[in-house]
């Protein structure tokens, strides 16, 4: 366990829903739920929550804090914005969704080997690199993600696809060395650590 | 001097050899068509899109949508932006409204700005592509260019999730928005009336991490343009386009259905009718070809 999910756990004890307020993107929003189901009834993908949102925002409120940090649903979210939509209370829904899935990731509590944790955090890295993403390296690392085998087998069985790609120039050999990048990467890689030494040190200060 | 100009953020996909560099290209053809001359925004860079989100915190996130805005206000002054990708223009415009409602992640992201030499001001409007074609532009004036009207074609009007949701097209509804089948019908094709998948989610980024999850869903918006009459499928967004266009053989092979649809850029649909080439088209970045457009651009 983490020294600042230890610290947060000390500080918060008696509301996950003040922990949720004070550290999640867009949480403070979290009270104003309703309970009515739209966003659960709208995802897409809403079958495949382990806890849809509606169910989220209510086990924040009843101090779940385990059971919501550490579940995969909120890495179900496809950023569709259907919720955000139709929310009659108009809650950022897909935003607190990333919140919640950073925020746990953050702690150290977002499942293992969740696929799309995993992913998002590829993704990051790889537009971090040269400012910009490499889309060529981005997929080989998404194959190679879960092993050396596993990923022979991906490669494969994703072969014909990067072949149409590559014939109709939508993906390029080239960008495997160098590739596309911005030029002020040394400004670009300042100003992140700065950001996220300011965030690091509201939400440091915040397990206070 | 071009008759529109603005400050252009093409993204990460439309980049030479990536995924959606049809895009750009049709984009580009269209563009010259209608005299809108696009500044791209030097030195841009990622918006993070919609999955930077586990490596990324709030204020690194909007820290780099705010150097993208920053760059354009320095060097594109008095300009607007307009982005053609979804994920892209979402994810500026998310940044401009949220910085300009909270002072202190505002000053925060200047903080961040400043370590690269550069500062926010937040007085530029950020525009998707489709906005510029609807407010600016106009449908007859669209229509005024039409050399080739795309005639006997009929065309599943895919607008998908972010060019939609949250913040959508002045006037048009979340559930069911008109103006890709209005744009059909201006270029002379036959828009699918009610077309049931016209707002459906196609996985987005997680048709990488959550394949079958996904292509269930691409299956149903190909099967409706299918049940449509539909000969295309048009969509304003890259990952729409990609996801609906390249899984089909995969899906094809699980649910035992014989999907050959082809799924093009309004901008495809716009360089074809307004008597361009089918190269200018962009036509031979079609992974399942468009043959009717082709034999059109012909």
């Amino acid at each position: 366990m983490s020294d600042l999910n230890t610290a947060m756990i000390e500080k918060y004890r008696n509301s996950f829903l003040h922990e949720v307020e004070a550290n999640v993107e867009e949480g403070e929003w979290v009270k104003m739920c309703m309970q009515c189901g739209v966003c659960s009834g709208s995802c897409p993908l809403g079958n495949a929550w382990e806890h849809p949102p509606q169910e989220i925002f209510m086990m924040i409120r009843a101090g779940k804090r385990d059971d919501v940090l550490s579940s995969d649903a909120m890495w179900m979210c496809t950023s569709c914005y259907n919720c955000i939509a139709r929310c009659p209370r108009g809650l950022p829904i897909t935003h607190i969704m990333h919140g919640l899935a950073h925020y746990a990731k953050r702690l150290g509590l977002a499942p293992k080997n969740q696929p799309t944790a995993k992913f998002a955090q590829l993704f990051w890295d790889n537009l971090m690199k040269k400012g910009r993403v490499n889309e060529l390296k981005l997929g080989l690392s998404l194959y190679f993600m879960n092993g050396f085998g596993e990923g022979i087998k991906t490669a494969l069985k994703m072969k014909n696809i990067g072949l149409g790609m590559l014939k109709t120039k939508r993906m390029s050999p080239a960008e495997a060395f160098g590739g596309h990048g911005v030029k002020d990467i040394s400004g670009l890689h300042k100003m992140i650590k700065k950001a996220q030494e300011l965030e690091d040190a509201r939400i440091g200060q915040s397990a206070k | 001097m071009a008759k529109h100009e603005y400050s252009f953020y093409p993204g990460c996909s439309s980049q030479k050899g990536a995924s959606s560099s049809n895009y750009l290209t049709s984009v580009e053809t269209m563009c010259e068509e209608l005299d809108i001359q696009l500044n791209h925004i030097p030195d841009w860079n990622c918006c993070s899109a919609s999955i930077g989100y586990a490596g990324g915190g709030e204020l690194p996130r909007l820290a780099l949508s705010a150097r993208n805005i920053a760059l354009s206000e320095e060097h594109n002054a008095g300009q607007e932006i307009v982005a053609t990708c979804a994920a892209c223009w979402l994810a500026t415009r998310e940044t401009s409204e949220r910085l300009a409602e909270d002072e202190s992640l505002m000053a925060e992201a200047n903080q961040a700005l400043a370590e690269a030499g550069l500062k926010l001001k937040n007085e530029t409007p950020i525009k998707h592509m489709v906005e510029v074609l609807i407010e600016d532009i106009g449908y007859d004036t669209i229509g005024e260019k039409v050399k080739k009207p795309l005639e006997g074609i009929k065309i599943a009007g895919y607008v998908g999730c972010q060019t939609n949701r949250p913040f959508g097209i002045h006037g048009e509804s979340f559930e069911n928005p008109q103006y890709l089948d209005k744009l059909v019908e201006t270029l002379g094709a036959d828009p699918v009336k009610n077309y049931d998948k016209k707002v459906q989610c196609c996985g987005g980024a997680l048709a990488f991490s959550e394949p079958d999850k996904s292509q269930e869903m691409i299956k149903g918006i190909i099967e409706a343009a299918y049940d449509g009459g539909a000969d295309m499928i048009v969509t304003p967004c890259p990952v729409c386009q990609m996801n609906v266009e390249v899984y089909q053989d995969h899906i094809n092979e699980k649910f035992g259905t014989k999907f050959k649809m082809p799924v093009v850029y309004y901008s495809t649909l716009m360089s074809v009718a307004f008597g361009r080439s089918a190269k200018d088209a962009a036509l031979d970045g079609q992974v399942i070809p468009a043959k009717k457009l082709e034999e059109i651009a012909k």
